[in-house]
C-alpha cells in the first residue's frame, strides 16, 4: 500500500466519522474517539511498513509529491501528534463538553484526522500549489477546532482572531506565490531553484515575492512581527487543540519553510543572501519577543504560548544557517530534530495543564502551588517537561538548542547568537518560576489530585522519550540523515 | 563498563529508588558508602600511575561528535574522593528531615561526580547543571530564613550561576569550534587536547578565550566581583546543601579551569592583560572579602564569606600556572572542601540547638560540649592554615609555586600579589580565632545550652577532621596521585 493511499484513507475515515455522528446522533464519544485513535494508529503502522520512496507513489501524484527523508519524518511526526491529540481530547472530554453547544465532541474526533492528512501531504509537497491546498486543508479545519468550546467566550474570541488573521495570511501567501510565479514562471520548488540560480531572473520581483511569501508563512509559524495572535488563540482554544496548534501546525509550517528556503537559498541563488539576512533578523526578533514577555505571564497556558513563539525563533535561526560540513544534519535536519524534541515536551506540558483542568483547577502559576504535595508524579513529569523546554542539559531540549547555537557560532552570526542566548536565559527564568511554584509547600491545604492510569502511562512515556533523546539522540539523527536528495539547480 | 560509570550512576539510582519508595536514609547511606569504597579503590589502583585511567566511551552522536566518555586522572580522583567524603558526611548528619533532603544531596553529589569523572565537555557541563537545580530548589524551599528572603537569595544565586553558565557555554563552544579541526566538531576533551598540542592558537586569541572561560567558570566559583550570590546562599542554604555546594560543587569551576582552560590554552593565562585582570580579581577575593568577613557578626556570615575569600588562593595557584602551584591549588581545593563542609555541618547543629548564631549572644560553649569544640577547632585551624592540616600544604605550595623563577631584585606582578595575599592569612586568623573565642570561650551565655552530639552523630565530623589531619601530615598521599596530571 502506498503512502498516498494511507493518507487518503485517513481523510476518508475523518469524513466517515463526521457522517456517522450526523446520522447516528446517539453514538458515544468514547466509540468515536477510540475509532479515530485506532484508525490513526493503524495508519501509523501501515505507514512504517509502506515503501518509502517516491517511485512507490501512484503515477498521477508523482509530479506533486515526493518522499524524501524529511517528508517521511514529518509524516510520522504528524501521525504521532494526531494520535496524542485525539487521546488528550478523550481524556479532557468530561471537562470540554461543558463548553460545547450540544454537549458533544463529534468534530473534535474527525477534524484532526483531516488535519493529519493535510499535514502529511504538506510534508511531501514539491510545488507551491500542493503547499497551498494542503495548508488550507489544515488551517480551515483549525478554524473550527479553535472555536470549538463555543460556550466559552475565550474560545470564541480565539476562533474569531484566528479566522481573521488566518484568512489575511492566506491572502498574503497567495499574493507571494503569484509574484514568485511571475518572476520564475513556475510553481515547482525545483523549477524555482533553477530559475533563481539563473542571473537573468529579475531579482527585485523574485525578492519581493519571496519576502511576501515568508510573511504569509510567518503568520502560520508565529514569527515576529506576525506573532500577536498566538497568546490569545492558544489561551482560548481547548487545551488539546492548543497542543495540536503548537506542535502540529508549527511543524507543518516549518516543513513548508524548509522546502521553500531550500529553493530560495539554493547554491548561487540571486536572492540567497538577502533572504538569509531577513531570516536572521526575524529569527532573533521572534526568539526575543517570545521569551521576554513570557517572563511576566501569570497564566501557564499563555506562558507556553509565548515560549512556543520563542521556539519558533530558534527554528528560524536554524534555517538561516545553511549546510555546514561540520554537521551531519542539514539546517532542515536541525529543524526536524528540534521539532522532534519539541513534540514530547510540549505535549507533556499541555497534558499536565489538561489534567489539572479536569481536576477543577485553573491554569495560572498560582494553581501550580504545592503540586508536588498533591501529586508527586505529575509534578515530576511536569518538571521534566519544563526543564526540557528551558533547555536543561541531559534533556532533549538542550540538544536541539545546542545544535542551533553551534550552527550560528559556526557561521559566525554573533548578533543572532547573542539574541538567542538572551532568550534562552529568560526561558530559564520563567520555566523555573513555574517549577519552583510546584514544589512550594507553604499555605497549601488542598486535596490530592488524581489522574487515570492511561494518562500516567502516556505522560510517563513522553517524559522517558525526553530523557532518552537527551542522552541518546543517535537513532533520531540517523532517520534525519538517511540519503536526502537535496534540491539542486541543474 | 568502567568503574567510574558505576560511581556516577550509584547516587542517581539511589535517588530514583527513594522516589520509588525505598527507605531514604538507608538507601542514600548505602549508596554513598559503597561509592566511597569504590573511589578509594580507584585511588589505590591509580597510585603511582600517570595519564588518564579507567577510560570508557559510549558514542551517542557522530557529527558533531558526542560521547558519554569517562576517565580519571589524579585531579579527578582527588575531587571524586572529596565529593564522596563530603556526601557521606552531609547525608549522615541529616536528622529528622523530609526525603527531599536525601534526594537532593544525592543529586548534587551525583552531578558533581559526573562532572569530575567524564571527559566529554558536553557531559562535564551537563552534569554540573544537573547538580545546580536541586541546590537552587532547596535554598528556595527549605532555606533557613523567611520565605520571601530565601526565595530572593535563591533567585540571586540562580541568576548569577545561570548567566555564568551561559557565558561558560559560550566559551566552551568557542573552544570546540577552534580546536575541532576542519572536518568534524568534537566535544571530546582528549581529542581537543591533542589538537591544541599540534596546532596551538596564537597567544592573543588564547587570551580572549581564556578570559571568557575565566568569567564563566569564575562566576561559578564566586570570583570577585561575581561573588555576591555566594555568601547569602550559603548562609541560607539547608545544612547538607551548604556543605555540598561550598565544599564540592563550587570546586567545579576551578576544576574546569585546571582541566579544560589551562591545557587547551597554555599561554592564555599569561598574556599580560588577562593575568593582571585575574590578579586584581583574586586580590578582591582575598583582601576585600577578608575585610568583609572580619566585619561579620554572625557565624554563618563569617563562614559563608570566608568560603568566598579562600577561593582567591586557589585562583592564585591557577594564575601562577607552575606545576608546584597547580598541585597546591588542587590540594587546597580538597582541603577547603573538607574543612568548610566540616564547619557548615557543625554550624547546622549549632543553629538547631541554640537558635542563634550571633557572636554577642554566644559564649562558653566549650564547657558544655567539649567534643564539639574540638571538632570545631579542627575546622577553624584548618581554615587559618595551621601546619599539620591539609590547607597549610596547599597554601604553601601555591605561595612557593609563584617563586620558582625568582630573581633577586626583580619582582613580577605575580610575586607582588603573593606578598599582598599573605595578609589574607592574617585576616583569616583574626576572624576565625575571634569566632572561636566568642563562641566557645569566655563566660557561658545565659539561657543557651548545647550538648555534645551522640557518638553515632559524631562519625561524619570525625571522618572529615581525620581526613584533614591525615592528608595534612602526609600531603604526599595526594601529591603521589598527581604525578603527571599537570
Amino acid at each position: 500500500m502506498s503512502v498516498f493511499t494511507i493518507e487518503a484513507g485517513l481523510a476518508l475515515l475523518g469524513l466517515a466519522l463526521l457522517l456517522l455522528e450526523a446520522f447516528k446522533p446517539d453514538i458515544s464519544r468514547r466509540t468515536l474517539g477510540l475509532t479515530a485513535i485506532a484508525g490513526t494508529t493503524l495508519a501509523l503502522v501501515l505507514f512504517i511498513f509502506a515503501p518509502h520512496d517516491t517511485a512507490s507513489l501512484p503515477g498521477f501524484i508523482q509530479p506533486w509529491h515526493q518522499l524524501d527523508s524529511l517528508a517521511i519524518f514529518y509524516k510520522g511526526f504528524a501521525l504521532v501528534i494526531t494520535i496524542l491529540v485525539l487521546w488528550l481530547t478523550l481524556e479532557c472530554a468530561p471537562y470540554l463538553t461543558r463548553f460545547t453547544v450540544d454537549g458533544k465532541l463529534a468534530e473534535m474526533f474527525s477534524l484532526p484526522l483531516i488535519v493529519c492528512a493535510g499535514m502529511m501531504w504538506m510534508a511531501s509537497a514539491r510545488d507551491l500549489v500542493t503547499v497551498f491546498v494542503s495548508l488550507e486543508l489544515v488551517t480551515v479545519s483549525f478554524y473550527v477546532l479553535v472555536a470549538f468550546a463555543r460556550k466559552s467566550a475565550f474560545s470564541l474570541e480565539a476562533g474569531v482572531k484566528y479566522l481573521i488573521l488566518g484568512a489575511l495570511s492566506t491572502g498574503v501567501l497567495v499574493y507571494g506565490i503569484a509574484w514568485i510565479y511571475g518572476a520564475t514562471g513556475t510553481m515547482s520548488f525545483d523549477g524555482i531553484a533553477k530559475a533563481l540560480a539563473n542571473p537573468a531572473t529579475s531579482k527585485t520581483t523574485a525578492l519581493f515575492g519571496a519576502a511576501v511569501l515568508l510573511c504569509g508563512l510567518g503568520f502560520k509559524v508565529a514569527a515576529a512581527p506576525f506573532h500577536m495572535w498566538v497568546p490569545d488563540v492558544y489561551q482560548g482554544a481547548p487545551t488539546p487543540v492548543t497542543a495540536f496548534l503548537s506542535v502540529g501546525s508549527k511543524a507543518a509550517g516549518f516543513v513548508v519553510l524548509t522546502r521553500a528556503l531550500d529553493a530560495f537559498m539554493v547554491e548561487g541563488s540571486i536572492i540567497g543572501s538577502e533572504i538569509q539576512a531577513l531570516l536572521l533578523v526575524i529569527g532573533s526578533l521572534t526568539a526575543l519577543l517570545g521569551s521576554l514577555p513570557a517572563m511576566f505571564q501569570a497564566s501557564v497556558k499563555r506562558l507556553l504560548a509565548y515560549s512556543s513563539i520563542s521556539h519558533a525563533g530558534y527554528l528560524l535561526l536554524a534555517l538561516a544557517c545553511r549546510e555546514s560540513a561540520r554537521f551531519d544534519l542539514s539546517s532542515g535536519g536541525v529543524v526536524a530534530f528540534y521539532l522532534a524534541t519539541y513534540l514530547p515536551m510540549t505535549v507533556l506540558g499541555f497534558l499536565g495543564l489538561g489534567l489539572m483542568r479536569a481536576n477543577g483547577l485553573g491554569e495560572d502559576i498560582k494553581d501550580f502551588t504545592g503540586l508536588a504535595k498533591r501529586n508527586p508524579l505529575l509534578a515530576l513529569l511536569m518538571t521534566i517537561s519544563f526543564a526540557s523546554l528551558a533547555g536543561l542539559p541531559l534533556t532533549a531540549g538542550f540538544l536541539g538548542k545546542l545544535f542551533v547555537f553551534l550552527g550560528l557560532a559556526d557561521h559566525g552570526y554573533w548578533g543572532a547568537l547573542s539574541c538567542a542566548v538572551i532568550a534562552a536565559a529568560a526561558g530559564f527564568y520563567y520555566y523555573f518560576k513555574t517549577i519552583l511554584a510546584m514544589y512550594t509547600t507553604e499555605g497549601t491545604d488542598v486535596p490530592a489530585l488524581t489522574f487515570s492510569v492511561p494518562a500516567k502511562a502516556v505522560a510517563g512515556a513522553l517524559a522517558l522519550v525526553i530523557l532518552i533523546l537527551g542522552v541518546y539522540p543517535k537513532p533520531l539523527q540517523k532517520v534525519l540523515t538517511s540519503d536526502r536528495p537535496a534540491v539542486v539547480a541543474k | 563498563m568502567s568503574v567510574l560509570e558505576l560511581i556516577i550512576a550509584l547516587p542517581l539510582l539511589a535517588a530514583l529508588a527513594i522516589w520509588l519508595g525505598a527507605p531514604a536514609r538507608a538507601a542514600s547511606l548505602a549508596a554513598t558508602s559503597i561509592n566511597l569504597i569504590l573511589v578509594l579503590y580507584t585511588a589505590v589502583q591509580y597510585w603511582g600511575k600517570t595519564g588518564l585511567a579507567f577510560t570508557y566511551s559510549r558514542p551517542i552522536l557522530e557529527n558533531p561528535s558526542l560521547s558519554f566518555a569517562v576517565g580519571a586522572d589524579g585531579i579527578s580522583i582527588i575531587l571524586a574522593l572529596l565529593t564522596t567524603l563530603v556526601m557521606l558526611a552531609a547525608i549522615w548528619q541529616i536528622h529528622d528531615r523530609p526525603d527531599i533532603f536525601y534526594v537532593s544531596s544525592l543529586l548534587i553529589g551525583g552531578g558533581a561526580l559526573g562532572a569530575f569523572l567524564t571527559t566529554d565537555i558536553f557531559f562535564i557541563y551537563a552534569f554540573h547543571e544537573l547538580a545546580l537545580i536541586p541546590t537552587f530548589l532547596m535554598i528556595a524551599l527549605h532555606g533557613r530564613a523567611e520565605p520571601a528572603y530565601r526565595k530572593a537569595v535563591a533567585w540571586k544565586a540562580t541568576i548569577y550561576l545561570g548567566v555564568g553558565s551561559l557565558v561558560l557555554l559560550a566559551g566552551l563552544v568557542w573552544l570546540v569550534l577552534e580546536f575541532s579541526g576542519g572536518s568534524k566538531l568534537t566535544f571530546d576533551l582528549e581529542a581537543l587536547r591533542s589538537q591544541a598540542r599540534l596546532n596551538p592558537l596564537p597567544d592573543a586569541k588564547q587570551a580572549q578565550i581564556f578570559f571568557v572561560l575565566l568569567l564563566g567558570f569564575g562566576s561559578l566559583v564566586s570570583l570577585f566581583p561575581f561573588h555576591s550570590w555566594a555568601a547569602p546562599a550559603y548562609a541560607t542554604a539547608p545544612t547538607p546543601v551548604a556543605m555540598l555546594h561550598s565544599g564540592v560543587l563550587k570546586k567545579f569551576g576551578l576544576y574546569g579551569l585546571i582541566r579544560i582552560a589551562l591545557p587547551l590554552l597554555p599561554h592564555g593565562a599569561h598574556v599580560e592583560w588577562v593575568q593582571n585582570a585575574l590578579l586584581l580579581m583574586l586580590l578582591g577575593n582575598i583582601l576585600i572579602m577578608g575585610l568583609v568577613t572580619i566585619h561579620a557578626k554572625r557565624l554563618d556570615d563569617t563562614l559563608a564569606n570566608s568560603s568566598v575569600m579562600h577561593m582567591g588562593y586557589i585562583f592564585l595557584g591557577i594564575a601562577a600556572g607552575t606545576e608546584i602551584a597547580l598541585k597546591g591549588a588542587v590540594i587546597l581545593m580538597f582541603a577547603h572542601g573538607i574543612s568548610i563542609a566540616l564547619l557548615f555541618g557543625l554550624l547546622g547543629r549549632m543553629r538547631n540547638q541554640l537558635g542563634t548564631l550571633e557572636y554577642n549572644k554566644l559564649g562558653g560553649l566549650a564547657s558544655h560540649a567539649p567534643a564539639f569544640t574540638v571538632l570545631f577547632a579542627f575546622g577553624t585551624f584548618a581554615s587559618i592554615g595551621l601546619p599539620g592540616l591539609t590547607n597549610f600544604a596547599g597554601e604553601v605550595l601555591i605561595f612557593l609555586g609563584n617563586f620558582t623563577d625568582f630573581k633577586a631584585g626583580v619582582m613580577t606582578n605575580l610575586q607582588w600579589t603573593v606578598i599582598l595575599a599573605l595578609w589574607g592569612v592574617v585576616m583569616s586568623a583574626v576572624y576565625m580565632l575571634r569566632a572561636y573565642r566568642s563562641i566557645f570561650h569566655g563566660s557561658p551565655a545565659t539561657g543557651l545550652f548545647m550538648i555534645d552530639p551522640a557518638l553515632s552523630q559524631r562519625v561524619p565530623f570525625i571522618m572529615l577532621a581525620a581526613t584533614l589531619l591525615v592528608t595534612g601530615c602526609c600531603p604526599w598521599l595526594l601529591l603521589n596521585l598527581m604525578k603527571s596530571a599537570l
